[in-house]
């Protein structure tokens, strides 16, 4: 067994698993955070991202053991103070999702492309960059809108500061 | 149509939960005592089982329970059926192999369940299953249809004699062949539907809890129709009279046909949950997934169009061989057959129609309905050989369509369908003029001195959905109904709920169907929820699948509404002092019409309720039930055009533009439906290009992870241009058509009629991947 101190969504947790154990599978079943989701066994898919000390990580792709003295963000954690996420608000406004699975890595994922682009993104990027996350209901073509309206919303923020 | 009304751009009321990571999917479900399930499935894809010795595995840490089809069988649960009734032409039954739950004396396909694992962990589960000692003697493979039906091949099912399940025929084959022997022109084309895995995002997953001090069974699943799995399970499979089962469909990750069927892990895991007396859940690998979901399509089929000398259509013949995999999925026979063959006619004017085919057993996984289900295949069929015959013809494939287009309707097809509304030409001209398609040229001119090929490809599809009308079906073989159910209870402060037999998974029906009782009361679609997917809360239903859920759920709701707001308006005439019929229900008031007295809408519900002054003899309460069983199919169509730029060097295709026009009759939230189309062109793109199930010769599944099998990702798939024209459908109350399958049944011939056009070689098989494509350009040189 393998002892696991994490933050997460900013909270210290302290935990046992099994050495093999996933990160995904310790934020769902030991600390019930099921909004990352397991959509493949091979770390396609993405629907299991969340945030590692700031990056875009597959938790399917780490051990929760290798992950012990991190500072985790899931998708519960990625609004503050009760605020939804801007990323979050254009999902919702360009109608980026259907079903809801692929959502939180999606969402995820994007947070992380909009931050590693401060200057902002064009739909090749953002398709280019959503390579390894997979959608099966929308043709991706809302989620592209969807991250490029809140990357422009953020870059627009960031030029009047 | 207000606000939030019909017609109206609302915003999904469910996002907020998903976008926070707070949906509720079967695999989140925890409950007290529960464990954990992994399947020993079938590593060979036709074997005798000689023997299953789980000795080792029962003494594995954490194991509970080590369960076989003997036991299951032992205890009278039933095998898995095809509930649609297919005769063959000679007027034999179809051919139905046995289909155990868990396998017994044969596997038939690799991923066939064999043994069922229960222990304290998912890990310890599958540690387990892999000491689970399986003898197995193993027997030749037949993976291809046409191949299973030859001499000699492996046999499936003793059932089956020649692996031959039906032998089907529609249409009238001597008027066929006597309008082919009038025909001054017959184009011929052989092609391939191929084999799809739906791949939802979601893996299925069940999660069965037996209540033995009530003796009462609850089903956790991934199920986009909870009512037809408790019935199936309950009047065929014998796991629990209805009473005593509750099925649960939860936020579902996507289904897109997949999650119709019930399947043996559901049935396994609730009656293992009495076996062992604790919970017991199943939560598939993607792996699994890829072995063990019912697969779509897999069509081989030869087709010949006959013309006249004006080039109109005098006659088409199809040949189908239909590959319905290992065992028959509850579906199955109906997809290749009353859901295809009848769609044959396209927007056509065509006189004389045969079809015959032929429904085949092989050692692969089941194949049943997957978006479009039948329909993607007619129109593949159609679209490409007219495409085809335009080139032979040497005139413009949008002209000859438009010579033959149906314009009269009603239209009767010579294959059952009567067409009840359509505009054709408006859907064709509508996309051409976005395309540009009569520019075209100029473009393929260009492209071509940058070293490109550039083709362009029409596709003019037709499909059925709002399915169906339950005795037309029950005529057909159908062994239930197809209507819908819903009830609309309206709270004592005006709230209302809305209880429907249909299943969001990600349609976004929260939204949709609240905004029915928006555009009816003027009330806020906050006020209004709708529930679903709960076998305890919602009486009956059928589901969501076929497009359905506009065209009949919607119209079951709005029945309901009919009866609450005829109720309201007489309590309202009562308290108001005045005549039923000036009664009008407008922004949440409720009014005397060409007067100033009204109330609001939650004093009509208070009243209903406090029943201290309601008219004489009026039963209290304000709440209704409605079925609603369609007078007629709903016919929608459109006209999707692909334009590609290919390197000749690579073969690799690029999609420069798609362009889909479609005529879905009236459209409750144009947001949702442009997300459907989005969906269903990315689906048909795949398969066009890029998704491709490969069977080696043993049975091994080659293609079984996303690492082998190619999803469409966002760099695969242009931005869309897509728009809606509108003929009302005359068969619903909402004028609704459906639009959930149109873009994967409309846009899979455009790509490849757009690639083919481009490298002037017509023999290209999907998905026409860079390979395909390069070896296709090699040899039309």
């Amino acid at each position: 067994m393998a002892r696991v101190e994490l933050v997460v969504n900013g909270r210290a947790v302290k935990g046992e698993a099994e050495d093999r154990t996933l990160l995904v599978h310790f934020l769902r079943e030991n600390l019930g955070l099921t909004g990352t989701h397991v959509g493949c066994d091979t770390s396609q898919c993405g629907a299991c991202v969340v945030h590692v000390d700031g990056m875009a990580v597959k938790s399917c792709t780490m051990l929760a053991a290798q992950a012990s003295g991190s500072t985790v963000t899931t998708i519960e954690g990625l609004g503050a103070n009760g605020e939804l996420h801007p990323l979050q608000i254009a999902f919702r406004e360009n109608h980026a999702l259907q079903c809801g699975f692929c959502t939180p890595g999606m969402i995820m994922s994007s947070a992380d492309m909009i931050r590693r682009h401060p200057n902002g993104l064009d739909e090749a990027t953002v398709r280019a960059e959503l390579e390894g996350n997979i959608c099966r209901c929308t043709g991706y073509h809302n989620i592209v809108k969807a991250v490029l309206d809140a990357s422009d919303k953020s870059k627009a923020a960031v030029q009047a500061i | 149509m207000g606000l939030e009304g019909i017609g109206a751009r609302v915003l999904r009321k469910e996002d907020k939960r998903f976008i926070t990571g707070k949906g509720r999917y079967t695999d989140d479900m925890v409950v007290p005592g529960m464990k954990h399930a992994a399947f020993v499935r079938s590593p060979h894809a036709h074997a005798k089982i000689i023997a299953i010795d789980t000795e080792a595995a029962k003494k594995m840490p954490g194991v509970i329970g080590v369960l076989t089809g003997a036991e299951l069988k032992a205890d009278g649960i039933g095998n898995l059926i095809c509930g649609w009734m297919i005769h063959s032409k000679d007027g034999s039954p179809m051919k139905m192999g046995a289909w155990s739950p868990l396998a017994t004396d044969a596997v038939r396909y690799v991923g066939d369940a064999v043994v069922l694992v229960v222990a304290d962990t998912k890990g310890q589960a599958r540690d387990a299953a892999e000491a689970v000692d399986i003898t197995y003697d193993e027997l030749p493979v037949v993976v291809n249809a046409v191949a299973a039906l030859e001499q000699g091949a492996p046999q499936l099912h003793p059932e089956a004699p020649g692996n031959l399940i039906f032998d089907w025929d529609l249409g009238d084959e001597k008027a066929t062949n006597e309008a082919f022997a009038n025909a001054s022109h017959v184009t011929r084309l052989d092609i391939v539907n191929n084999r799809l895995v739906p791949n939802a995002m979601e893996p299925r997953a069940t999660l069965g809890v037996y209540d033995a001090g009530e003796d009462h069974y609850t089903c956790w699943t991934t199920s986009q129709n909870p009512h037809v799995a408790r019935l199936v399970m309950s009047a065929f499979y014998n796991v629990a009279p209805e009473n005593k089962l509750r099925v649960i469909a939860p936020d579902v990750g996507g289904g897109f046909g997949s999650k119709i069927f019930i399947y043996p892990e559901e049935v396994i895991c609730l009656w293992a949950s009495k076996k062992t007396g604790v919970p017991v859940k199943w939560a598939a690998d993607r792996s699994e997934s890829f072995l063990a979901d019912a697969h779509g399509r897999d069509h081989a089929t030869h087709a010949e169009l006959a013309f006249d000398k004006d080039n109109k259509i005098l006659g088409l013949k199809v040949q189908t061989v239909a590959n319905l995999g290992a065992y028959m999925s509850l579906f199955s026979s109906s997809v290749p057959t009353y859901l295809y063959a009848t769609l044959l006619s396209g927007q056509y004017d065509i006189p004389a129609i045969h079809a015959n085919v032929k429904a085949v057993y092989t050692n692969t996984a089941p194949v049943d309905a997957y978006r479009g289900a039948g329909r993607p295949e007619a129109s593949f069929v159609l679209e490409r050989i007219i495409e085809t015959a335009a080139r032979e013809l040497k005139i413009s494939p949008a002209e000859l369509r438009r010579k033959n287009f149906i314009r009269s309707f009603p239209h009767q097809t010579p294959v059952i369908m009567t067409y009840d509304a359509g505009d054709f030409d408006a859907t064709l001209d509508a996309a051409t003029k976005v395309a540009d398609y009569d520019g075209f040229e100029d473009r393929r001119e260009e492209a071509a001195k940058r070293g490109k090929l550039r083709g362009i490809g029409l596709s003019c599809y037709i499909e059925a959905c709002g399915i169906a009308p339950s005795a037309a079906v029950g005529s057909l073989g159908a062994g239930v109904g197809l209507w819908e159910s819903a009830e609309v209870r309206v709270n004592a402060v005006g709230t209302i709920e809305i209880l429907t037999g249909s299943h969001s998974h990600g349609q976004g029906h929260e939204t949709t169907f609240a905004q029915l009782a928006a555009e009816r009361f003027g009330v806020p679609i906050d006020s209004v929820s709708i529930v679903h997917g709960d076998t305890d809360k919602v009486q009956m239903g059928m589901g969501t699948y076929g497009s359905r859920s506009g065209a009949v759920g919607m119209s079951a709701i709005v029945k309901a509404l009919d009866k609450v707001e005829a109720k309201a308006k007489k309590i309202a005439a009562h308290l108001l002092e005045a005549d039923e019929a000036d009664i009008e229900i407008k922004n949440g008031d409720v009014k005397v019409a060409g007067t100033d007295k009204s109330l609001p809408w939650f004093q009509v519900a208070l009243a209903a309720y406090t029943a201290h002054n309601l008219p004489a003899g009026m039963e209290p309460g304000l709440k209704e039930g409605a079925f609603y069983d369609p007078s007629n199919f709903t016919f929608p169509g459109g006209c999707h055009i692909c334009e590609v730029e290919i390197d000749p060097e690579t073969g690799t295709t690029e999609i420069v533009q798609f362009v889909a026009a479609d005529d879905f009759g009236k459209i409750i939230n144009p947001m949702i439906v442009e997300g459907q189309v989005h969906g269903g062109l990315a689906q048909g793109i795949g398969q066009a290009l890029l998704e491709g199930t490969h069977y080696d010769d043993s049975g091994q599944l080659l293609t079984a992870s996303f690492m082998d099998y190619t999803m469409p990702r966002a760099q695969d798939l242009p931005s869309f241009k897509i728009m809606t024209t509108e003929t009302v459908c005359p068969s619903n109350p909402l004028g609704i058509k459906g639009c959930g399958e149109a873009g994967a049944i409309g846009s899979p011939p455009a790509v490849i009629n757009a690639i083919t056009d481009a490298i002037h070689n017509n023999n290209l098989a999907m998905p026409a991947s860079p390979q395909t494509v390069w070896a296709a350009i090699q040899a039309g040189k």
